[in-house]
């Protein structure tokens, strides 16, 4: 099975790549952009084909290591 | 005073650590590797070095704070036991959950060399006993992310027991945005645990201690936690 956790930076935390990276784009004069948050996403490959299994093993990874969950949220997707 | 300098893949900083426990300590330290399980018998303090432990990947000390050693020194902070966690291992400490914070990517997104001015804020811990409270030494930093944040209600209990030892500050000692290098809150640049046994700091005292090195003003850290394990014995 394959899954993605996706890592992001709480809402009340200072991101200063996203701003840079916001910065950067608006000089590259691409148009609307509003704000940039930046984050990580980690495909990751599941054995065997217990879903909920996967879903408790991706948690248990996002808590222990994947995120920072000072900072940080995640999200776990298993995609199939 | 018996330590040990932890050691991890892509530390740096280890050397100058074993160093300066040698010169002041008068003692060589326990070069410890991050896969064993145990510290040396009767290891009065833990060094965790700066560097860049495996690359900073996922994030500065994820993977080091969770190294088999870990545990080891978990269990010796429990204990009591001291511990020194420069740079990198204030990043290592703070993932390990040993202090609380994080350390962010500094606030101008450039990476910080140079000397800094810190605020000795107590002189009553293990730690900070060769200081005087006020005193502004004068040490080198080294990092990418040394921004440290924390929740307002750890920054508010941090501040209200005492548990900012060192603060940027300005060479007279006054707190200003100008001198905080890498934009962390309230100046922080080193905190210590709840217990009072583990210390994380940004600069690096190790590497002013020498009159070659140009100051000795991070001898007082040393000298004060070997005057801290004479008079406890």
């Amino acid at each position: 099975m394959k899954a993605r956790v996706t890592v992001t930076l709480k809402s009340d935390i200072l991101d200063p790549q996203g701003k840079a990276i916001e910065g950067a784009l608006r000089s590259l004069g691409v148009r609307g952009v509003a704000s940039v948050r930046q984050g990580k996403v980690f495909d990751i490959e599941i054995e065997g084909a217990d879903r909920a299994g996967a879903e408790a093993a991706l948690k248990t990874a996002a808590e222990k290591l994947l995120a920072n969950t000072v900072i940080e949220n995640y999200r776990v997707e298993v995609t199939g | 005073m018996k330590s040990a300098v932890l050691v991890f893949p892509g530390i740096n900083r280890d050397r100058d650590m074993a160093r300066a426990l040698r010169l002041i300590a008068g003692r060589e330290p326990a070069m410890v590797w991050h896969a064993d399980r145990a510290l040396p018998p009767g290891t009065d303090l833990v060094v965790i070095p700066g560097g860049f432990s495996y690359g900073d990947y996922l994030r500065c000390g994820a993977i080091a704070a969770r190294a088999p050693i870990m545990d080891a020194v978990r269990a010796f902070t429990v204990k009591g036991g001291l511990v020194l966690a420069v740079c990198n291992g204030f990043q290592i400490a703070c993932e390990a959950g040993l202090l609380p914070g994080v350390l962010m990517r500094n606030a101008q997104l450039r990476f910080i060399c140079r000397d800094v001015y810190l605020r000795v804020e107590r002189s009553d811990t293990p730690f900070t006993r060769g200081y005087n409270a006020g005193q502004v030494i004068r040490v080198p930093v080294a990092h990418g992310e040394g921004n440290y944040i924390a929740d307002g209600e750890t920054i508010a209990r941090l501040e209200g027991e005492g548990r900012v030892l060192f603060r940027y500050s300005s060479p007279d000692g006054m707190i200003d945005p100008d001198w905080n290098h890498n934009g962390a809150m309230n100046a922080i640049a080193g905190i210590i645990n709840a217990r009072g046994n583990v210390l994380g700091m940004m600069p690096h005292p190790e590497n002013h201690i020498e009159p070659v090195m140009g100051r000795t003003d991070g001898r007082g850290l040393f000298a004060g936690l070997v005057d801290h394990f004479q008079r406890a014995a």
